[in-house]
């Protein structure tokens, strides 16, 4: 296996265009280094975007949005108080990825390209209309987080293309976001089912809103219906009760050991209604 | 295989070390540097004995390439101790019993140690979340709270 250290995003790109077999960008490892380890991954170069300058860093845009590299951590992520301030659902999603040592290395990129329907932060980047920054040796695009996962661990980006950091819009007046999910246990675990709910008000109304769902479908997926289901509402119980309608109805979950699919279906519903009124109370500038 | 030359930082003491690049730091501590005090339970990052800290944040070292230590400075479990000088936590460890076959205790110190110099005075309930992510099949783990919440005591006292 060949180590490579690029220093720039382009090299990289390069350097996976140009291998001939099977190839892995390494950011925080900690689901490449378990994919080896099983043997279900053997790669032939491995390339380390950890030493790319920026790379592990939060910028602001100039209208107050963020820009997360792609090497930082859920901690760092965690520890940055206007990113928790401005986007606590984004944040919240990340920080229940692993334990405390996987989140002193985990990244939000690692945990899109990873490619799991259950992935913790996918949800809530979608929901907050969030997009990735990809680099290839033809140039820089991006792209929406929602347009990645294309299904059970495998992404829509091609070979010789890699994710250099991803942006959270200005989070803006009267918004407020949140993603919970349901596991058996409170720590260690992975989402038998996962929303998160961003959306914005003005005085007691919704006028905007994005449902992410996870782990009921075979990529996170974004519900427009559902949220259509909330728009133009004040969250009165006639919304939630169409809004649990229609992510219930939007699931398409399998049945496996975590959950049977008429449990997941059951279970979406409950934590949408929950997750809109943490989403609703934070838009009020309650703190949730 | 091709090896690569690391030249690294442990506990304080500037050492190098072939890695192959399949090498866990894990494997590069205890096969290359003879570290042994740093275990493998699982591999795969969910046991945490391998718990070690890389430029000052807690890690798996089973998660982490060897060749990824190149000028980092690494902690583990054989620098906690000043010489015969036990660290609080270790003594504490002792004192109440936290530990039976003691194969995840190294980890859980190094743990430990991270979550106390981040928040002197944590409750029981973040002690115990810091800790989700450190397995141990004997004690159940309450011994193990109550040595850390006592260390911390009494490391707040000293301090």
């Amino acid at each position: 296996m060949n180590y490579h250290n690029p220093s720039n995003f382009s090299d990289a790109a390069r350097i996976a265009r140009d291998a001939s077999g099977v190839t892995r960008f390494l950011a925080g490892g900690t689901d490449v280094l378990v994919q080896m380890r099983a043997g279900a991954v053997t790669p032939d170069d491995i390339i380390d975007i950890k030493n790319i300058p920026g790379v592990d860093a939060i910028t602001r845009t100039a209208d107050g949005g963020f820009i997360i590299g792609a090497a930082v951590s859920g901690a760092q992520m965690g520890a940055d108080a206007d990113l928790v301030s401005a986007w606590p659902g984004v944040v919240e999603g990340m920080e229940l990825v692993g334990s405390t040592q996987v989140q002193g290395r985990a990244t939000l990129a690692g945990n899109l390209c990873n490619g799991s329907p259950a992935a913790d932060s996918v949800p809530g980047l979608i929901a907050a209309g969030a997009t990735a920054q990809i680099v290839s040796a033809d140039g820089v695009r991006d792209i929406a987080i929602e347009d990645i996962p294309a299904g059970p661990g495998r992404s829509n980006l091609v070979k010789g293309e890699v994710i250099a950091s991803i942006t959270l819009p200005a989070r803006g007046q009267g918004g407020g976001d949140a993603y919970l999910r349901f596991t058996p246990r409170t720590e260690m675990d992975i989402a038998v089912v996962g929303c998160a709910i961003n959306l914005t008000i003005e005085g007691d109304v919704i006028t905007s809103a994005r449902v992410a769902l996870g782990a009921v479908a075979p990529t996170v997926v974004l519900v427009p219906e559902a949220a259509d289901a909330i728009i133009g509402t004040t969250l009165d119980d006639a919304a939630i009760a169409a809004l649990m309608n229609v992510v219930s109805a939007a699931a398409k979950p399998i049945s496996d050991k975590r959950g049977t699919a008429e449990f997941r279906k059951d279970v979406v519903g409950v934590l949408a209604k929950r997750v809109a009124k943490i989403a609703y109370a934070r838009a009020k500038g309650e703190a949730v | 295989m091709s090896k690569v030359h690391v030249s690294t930082t442990v506990n304080g003491e500037a050492v190098e070390f072939l890695a192959d690049t399949r090498d866990s730091l894990l494997d590069s501590l205890r096969d290359s540097l003879g570290l042994t005090g740093t275990k493998e339970g699982c591999g795969t990052g969910d046991c945490g004995a391998c718990s070690v800290v890389v430029d000052g944040t807690l890690v798996c070292s089973c998660l982490m390439l060897g060749v990824e230590a190149q000028g980092k400075q690494i902690e583990t479990i054989e620098g906690m101790a000043n010489g015969d000088a036990l660290h609080p936590l270790q003594r504490k460890f002792i004192e109440h019993a936290a530990l039976q076959c003691g194969f995840c205790t190294p980890g859980i110190l190094v743990a430990s140690k991270a979550l106390l110099e981040k928040n002197p005075d944590p409750s029981e309930e973040e002690v115990r979340y810091w800790l989700a992510g450190n397995l141990c099949r004997c004690t159940g783990y309450d011994k193990i709270i109550r040595a850390v919440m006592d260390a911390a005591e009494e490391m707040r006292g000293a301090a």
